[in-house]
């Protein structure tokens, strides 16, 4: 009786005499709930800089962290398609489950781009819910940290008060941020570039970058060297000033092709921890603009 | 004077400059204004055209559907169809020669509710002209329990082993290993009930029971009295900085045999106790699996049967392992090598039976390439040095398996 009176005292402890568990299935999330939340949680992180989000693995730690988890924030958007759901089924826990506000998906707070008209597998793999790498567009951090405070305070009502003060905190600092990009965003307007995947649509969108050639043909699957071949015939009459990627992306189709176009392989961080230098949203930002501006002229 | 009009000019100058200032923020804001509204715009009528579009169709709430297309080319000389020394159970064996579609799987899945979660496997295979459906999969599992707990009701992949619990289409070879063909027909199906639990570590501690009231080899049915066969496993496993993730388990069961019969007339009654131990390792360069990634794996199956076998007294000792690594070199691109072995010790009293001591252990070494240009579909070339029987013989098989509709689970 004592035991059972024992397990139900530790159930019973409320969230606001213990961390909060954030399980954020990609860094830029834990940055920014961290930036929401600073010491009230703990947080894991399933991939880093350099793992493809949409290739991981259900592994064993990842069950373990899913199984203490009080809050889940991934992008959504079919992106942790292949692992989240099997996650989520072996956790055994009932909190965090799809519709539960112990389950976040940042996607659902902005506009999609790229939503495909024709949702078939002939056309690689597709996300029938449009592009779901929405982080590097920074309108997009902004939405998905008003939701995000929304749901801390709901999670965690006893520091809803907190919460609100760091979000008005974040998005002064994210303002005045937002305010020089876009200031050193004219100089990039127009900027052309060739993209192993769509990994950066967002980006191109809020820069006006132009996407002139995206290396796999279709999404998910690698180029062929036929394809590749096409591709720099194509692009030989008026090369573009890069080829970006993702740390993670495989390196050998973008290095292939600006060898042979004689262009810079651009390997943006995409997301927090790919350098030293990008330790927040915010260096993830200063440091994706330098690069570009770096091969802007 | 002149110092005088020199200080308002530079007065002027400053306030024009700061003006300047001034009015490019303010156009700048606008711009940002402009943009914002023009995006509030987009928002609202992709809202709106999200809202409109909200089907009522009664196909709304249809489950998730996949289905898995299996077909092989096979080259084989003579073949088996049971391990010397094991009463076979399921359906083993190499198959045959030439062209053969193998199981056509249909899956369905989907939660039923905020409780539980269900899922139905149908599988259709061809045996020789007839066209044989099978209930591959049939359970529900509950989402919703608190403390780490979930329960699985139904008929469903026991947790025995590393290999059991993924469906053949995500095997790295074409057939499976020796010992999952001699202890368990293939795959150890439980009707019944399961239970886990996950202990609340950093590193996955699990724990599980399973009772089977089924007919599932090595199982058999004896429905009306009590389950016919109760497991015991663990699961332990964890990362090794980025680069490394591994799991071990353990598991441990008991059946009973009741009348149990293999493709010979031979009944065997009594009780079937098999013990499992499994291990995994994964590496990738930084946990990155896009161009390459290595996985090692192995398990090793002891059991003891204590009964009568054929109306003799029976009391044997089986054991097999396998041991296999499957290497991505590139992109699309996998290698793998695979050697697997069974032993039996059943004694002098079963001579003559179909349970025979061979006095030699079955054994295989196999090498496969596969290609997947995508995440759906896989062609694979495998050749096996089969020394199952006494005489050794070299097999090769080309396969593919397809996979439509649903996206797949990333099992570990």
């Amino acid at each position: 009786m004592i035991r059972i009176t024992l397990i139900f005292l530790i159930l019973a402890t409320p969230l606001s005499a213990r961390a909060v568990n954030i399980f954020a299935c990609e860094p830029e999330w834990a940055s920014l709930v961290t930036e929401l939340a600073g010491d009230n949680i703990e947080v894991t992180v399933a991939t880093t800089a350099f793992q493809d989000p949409h290739q991981l693995q259900a592994k064993p730690s990842l069950i373990a962290a899913m199984r203490s988890a009080d809050l889940v924030i991934c992008t959504g958007a079919d992106l942790e398609i292949g692992w989240l759901p099997l996650l989520l089924r072996r956790a055994g826990n009932g909190n965090i489950q799809a519709g539960s506000p112990g389950n976040f998906a940042a996607a659902e707070f902005v506009r999609r781009l790229e939503i495909p008209k024709l949702i078939d597998r002939s056309q690689g793999d597709v996300h029938p819910q449009g592009n779901p790498h929405i982080h590097l567009h920074p309108r997009n951090i902004s939405r998905v940290a008003d939701a995000l405070a929304l749901r801390l305070a709901e999670i965690d009502p006893g520091k809803s008060a907190e919460y609100d003060a760091r979000l008005a905190d974040f998005q002064e600092r994210w303002a005045i941020a937002m305010d020089q990009w876009d200031e050193r965003a004219e100089a990039l307007s127009g900027l052309r570039l060739a993209s192993h995947h769509r990994s950066f649509s967002y980006l191109a969108d809020w820069l006006d970058l132009e996407i002139v050639a995206t290396l796999e043909s279709k999404p998910g699957i690698p180029p062929s060297g036929a394809q590749l071949a096409a591709l720099l015939e194509q692009l030989t009459p008026n090369p573009p000033a890069g080829v970006i990627r993702t740390p993670y992306e495989n390196e050998k189709p973008s290095k292939w092709l600006s060898d042979r176009l004689d262009i810079p392989e651009i390997v943006l961080p995409f997301t927090i921890g790919a350098t030293d230098e990008v330790v927040d949203l915010f260096t993830l930002y200063d440091v994706t603009l330098r690069m570009l501006e770096e091969h802007a002229n | 004077m002149r110092q005088l009009v020199e200080e308002m000019r530079q007065d002027y100058e400053t306030r024009i400059s700061d003006l300047e200032d001034r009015l490019a923020r303010t156009e700048r804001l606008a711009k940002s204004a402009r943009d914002d509204a023009g995006e509030a715009v987009e928002l609202a009528e992709q809202t709106a055209i999200d809202q409109s579009s909200g089907a009522s169709a009664p196909n709304t709430f249809n489950p998730s559907i996949g289905a898995i297309l299996i077909g092989r080319y096979a080259d084989i000389d003579q073949g088996w169809d049971e391990i010397p020394g094991f009463q076979s159970g399921g359906e083993i064996g190499t198959g045959d020669s030439g062209f053969s579609l193998g199981e056509a799987e249909i899956n369905m899945k989907a939660s039923v509710d905020s409780l539980y979660y269900g899922n139905l496997t149908i599988s259709v295979a061809d045996e020789g002209g007839q066209t044989e459906v099978g209930l591959e999969e049939a359970w529900l599992q509950t989402t919703d329990l608190p403390l780490g707990i979930s329960v699985t009701g139904g008929r469903f992949f026991s947790a025995s082993g590393y290999l059991n619990s993924f469906h053949i289409h995500a095997d790295d070879f074409a057939d499976r290993p020796l010992p999952y063909q001699a202890f368990f027909g293939g795959a150890y199906t439980v009707d019944g009930i399961q239970a886990r639990w996950v202990a609340p570590t950093s590193l996955l501690v699990e724990v599980g029971s399973e009772i089977n009231w089924g007919s599932g080899f090595p199982a058999s049915a004896n429905r009306e009295t009590s389950p016919g066969a109760w497991t015991l496993f663990s699961k332990v496993g964890g990362d090794v900085g980025d680069s490394h993730s591994w799991q071990a388990g353990l598991s441990h069961g008991s059946a009973d045999a009741v009348e149990r019969s293999g493709s010979s007339s031979d009944l065997f009654t009594g009780d079937s106790d098999l013990t499992v131990a499994d291990f995994v390792w994964k590496w990738a360069p930084q946990g990155n699996s896009t161009s390459r990634s290595l996985k090692f794996q192995g398990e090793y199956f002891r059991r003891s049967e204590q009964g009568v076998f054929a109306g003799n007294p029976y009391n044997g000792d089986q054991d097999g392992w396998y041991l296999q690594s499957i290497l991505k070199f590139a992109p699309l691109w996998r290698v793998g090598i695979r050697h697997d072995v069974v032993d039996v010790s059943n004694g002098p009293l079963l001579v003559g039976t179909s349970i025979e001591d061979p006095g030699r252990s079955s054994f295989r070494n196999s090498l496969m390439v596969d290609w997947s240009p995508s995440e759906f579909s896989r062609l694979r070339v495998q050749y096996t040095n089969d020394n199952v029987l006494a005489e050794s013989e070299h097999q090769w098989y080309l396969q593919y398996i397809m996979s439509l509709g649903a996206h797949g689970a990333h099992q570990y």
